[in-house]
């Protein structure tokens, strides 16, 4: 029966994370995007609330249940309210994580699923986007190609989130004619972590380059093992995870920029009593709602294991674009304070650019 | 739980109104839109079994709690059902599914504001007989978005037995057929004292036919012209005492305050997202049509694929669609919010502006992609177009209904945002 209710549990998780990140997150990201740099504590402080965990399901030892996915969602929204690239860097681990629980053997599960589950947060990661503009993950240019009893992998990946301090990530290369997942210990032969990448946003996650040349990895390391992997699936998981974040940026936008509306005057009164401004903070708060909508159905829909492509494709292009517009129009609101980085709108301009960028996923 | 799942008898109701509007509906559309003024017989005498074999409320519903085999309240969807009906049948053809017989946008008015005596006087009609509609005349010719500024007045008679009214309304859906030709009414809002703003506008009952009610003029619309849009003029029309909604101390301005005009707020929360659903209907039928059109002539939706494989037409599509499926989700939540019994003020006010904007946006997009096809009268398109256009206007122009949200959500009142 149609719902928009969170469960009870739902409702306590999301107002945890809430107030973690209003606490936490949101007064560390001024600096953090200054210095490039995530505070640590700050991580090992939100590893606690035990996200990842319950993502996983409880057979894989975490613990989460028939709707991991829309509990999921409302964390991540609550999270990207607090700050962006804090929240990359703490869900970085889950770009590992993650598919090899819904992918992974059995072999696999037991040997990596454990570091995720620990006390302490470790760094995990994957690499999947290409430095190309015209990139495409179903036609990738890095490539597996067997040999013997293992594969070899070479090629060239971009925007590796905390490369230079993962233990091992997913590669994602064209095998054939399919996108398939090796998984990559540090330290293999032909394995190089590339320069730190400066971007236009999201500067408090290190993101890095990788280049792969006859990286040699056995069998066993192919993710799924003989079977594979189906990939949209997977996309279909990030779509969804990227269409809250977006949601949880958009949210913090608006709300920054009504409250500042409310406070700021002009002519006499709050800039807010007048429509031109007031129809703008109508619209934005309806568009963030529709997105966040539109996002719980295709969380919904995986839930349910229904073929959530569609929805999740038309979700994360609102939510792209919703976010984009919400966080332009807050710089606006602002007017010149707007530009000053004293104010957090222009920074959340900046990530809302990335949402068609980053991860790479997120691209389709 | 959140949950996108529907009821059973939603999902059925929604099957067999979309058999109807394919069967009956989409065949005659164009000949309703050419003949203007015709009234659409076949379907109206379909389409009343329907709704008078449901209660014959066909734009509120019967809010009154149902209790299961345990005694525990059964959820409501009643609202969540006629925002499927309304959509599905303007699916079908909207100027045919505004003609539909039944307790119509009066009988909102009825039930948003009237006394229980006074729903069973004013909706048992809809239960039996012949079709019969009911209109809400609120706009006047000087008076539209700006309701406080009606002038059409009501007094009392001298031997107090009946209200007189005098004034003139514009722009009532359905005005002819309720106030002329079936034994339907019309909610006349009226000011008791046109000094006193909002505090004296109350709603009346007019029954068909009352002396001093005359159907002055039919307009000529640039869509839905299946749908009769009357203007009303009240001379000296004398109705009873007791066809003032709600009880009788809402007379009294000074102590009720402004109940009776809260009431037709109240009616808007609950008609706002059937209208934002209506429009949805019609855009349903420009994107549906739209997608096959091409579907069959070589364009395919390929969800998932970079951006740089999508053709311009495809990015259209999928545009249209998301943005389709977004206001859905908005109207869905006012509904359900209403058959809740909670306040739904802002998301009813939200998935109007939404479904407004998006109604057009895909109606228009239809045409442009279907190049000089779609701007031709061989296809419906270009007549969902205008159809679509009227929306984003009435129910609250999309002006007012962001000025609705703009103060709920900046915590201002009427007065602190104009």
């Amino acid at each position: 029966m149609i719902s928009f209710t969170p469960t009870e549990e739902q409702q306590l998780i999301s107002d945890t994370v809430r107030r973690y990140a209003a606490e936490r997150l949101r007064p560390a990201a001024h600096d953090a995007d200054e210095t490039r740099s995530t505070p640590l504590e700050v991580i090992a402080r939100c590893w606690d609330l035990g996200l990842l965990p319950s993502a996983i399901p409880e057979v894989d030892g975490g613990f989460g249940d028939a709707h991991a996915t829309i509990s999921g969602v409302l964390a991540a929204e609550e999270l990207a309210y607090g700050d962006l690239p804090i929240s990359l860097y703490l869900l970085t681990p889950g770009l590992f994580g993650l598919p090899i629980a819904h992918a992974g053997t059995a072999e696999q599960k037991e040997r990596w699923l454990p570091h995720l589950l620990g006390d302490t947060f470790a760094p995990y990661t994957a690499a999947c986007i290409e430095p190309i503009w015209n990139f495409d993950p179903t036609a990738m240019q890095t490539t597996a190609t067997r040999d013997g009893d293992s594969y070899l992998l070479s090629g060239q990946k971009a925007y590796v989130p905390l490369a230079a301090d993962a233990a091992a990530m997913l590669i994602y290369a064209r095998e054939g004619q399919a996108t398939q997942i090796f998984i990559v210990e540090r330290g293999s032969e032909g394995l190089e972590i590339l320069d730190r990448e400066q971007h236009m946003g999201l500067r408090a996650l290190p993101t890095y380059g990788v280049r792969l040349e006859d990286v040699r990895e056995a069998a066993a390391a192919r993710l799924g093992g003989e079977q594979g992997i189906d990939s949209r699936r997977l996309l279909d998981r990030s779509r969804v995870a990227l269409g809250a974040l977006a949601v949880g940026v958009a949210r913090a936008a608006y709300e920054y920029a009504r409250e500042y509306a409310l406070q700021r005057e002009a002519f006499g009164k709050p800039i807010a009593q007048n429509q031109a401004l007031a129809f703008m903070l109508a619209e934005m708060a309806i568009e963030i709602d529709a997105a966040r909508l539109m996002t719980w159905e295709a969380a919904w829909q995986l839930d349910q294991q229904l073929d959530a492509t569609r929805q999740a494709v038309l979700a994360r292009q609102y939510a792209d674009e919703a976010v984009l517009m919400v966080a332009d129009r807050a710089v606006q609101i602002l007017g010149g304070h707007g530009y000053i980085r004293e104010h957090p709108v222009e920074r959340w301009l900046r990530e809302a650019r990335g949402f068609t960028t980053i991860l790479g996923m997120a691209m389709v | 739980m959140i949950d996108f799942d529907l009821p059973t008898p939603v999902k059925r109701q929604v099957q067999f109104i979309g058999m109807l509007g394919e069967q009956v509906m989409r065949p005659v559309a164009r000949y309703y839109d050419e003949h203007e003024g015709e009234r659409p017989w076949e379907y109206i005498n379909l389409i009343w079994q329907t709704v008078r074999d449901q209660g014959g409320r066909n734009f509120s519903a019967d809010t009154t709690p149902k209790l299961d085999k345990e005694g525990k309240p059964r959820p409501r969807i009643g609202y969540l059902m006629l925002a499927h009906m309304v959509e599905a049948l303007s699916w079908g053809d909207a100027g045919l599914y505004l003609s539909t017989p039944g307790s119509g946008l009066g009988g909102a008015a009825v039930d948003a504001t009237g006394t229980p005596a006074q729903k069973e006087r004013f909706l048992k009609r809809f239960a039996e007989g012949e079709p019969k509609w009911s209109a809400m005349a609120m706009t006047e010719p000087h008076a539209g978005s700006d309701t406080a500024a009606i002038r059409t007045t009501a007094r009392l008679s001298d031997d107090g037995s009946a209200w007189i009214l005098n004034g003139e309304k514009i722009f009532v859906t359905s005005g002819a057929m309720a106030a002329r030709d079936s034994q339907g009414f019309v909610v006349i809002w009226a000011t008791l004292d046109a000094k006193a703003g909002r505090a004296a506008i109350k709603p009346f009952v007019v029954e068909a036919g009352t002396p001093g009610m005359t159907v002055a003029k039919l307009e000529h619309k640039h869509g839905i012209r299946a749908s009769d849009t009357a203007s009303i003029v009240l001379q000296d029309c004398r109705i009873p005492r007791d066809n003032l909604l709600g009880s009788e101390e809402i007379a009294d301005v000074r102590a009720a305050g402004n109940k009776g005009f809260a009431g037709a707020m109240r009616t808007f929360d609950a008609t706002r997202p059937l209208v934002a659903a209506s429009a949805l209907g019609i855009t349903r039928a420009a994107l549906d049509f739209t997608v096959q059109y091409l579907k069959e002539r070589g364009v395919t939706i390929h969800y998932g694929l970079p951006l740089h494989q999508q053709s311009a037409v495809e990015r259209d599509l999928m545009q249209m669609e998301a943005q389709h499926r977004a206001a859905w989700l908005l109207v869905l939540r006012a509904v359900t919010k209403m058959d809740a019994g909670e306040d739904n003020a802002l998301e009813a006010s939200m998935s109007k502006v939404k479904a407004g904007q998006v109604a057009n946006f895909v109606a228009q997009k239809a045409v442009e992609l279907l190049g000089p096809e779609g701007y031709s009268c061989t296809l419906l398109v270009e007549k969902w177009m205008r159809d679509a256009r009227i929306n984003d206007i009435y129910e609250g122009t999309g002006q007012i209904n962001r000025l609705i949200v703009a103060r709920r959500l900046l915590g201002y009142s009427s007065r602190e945002l104009r």
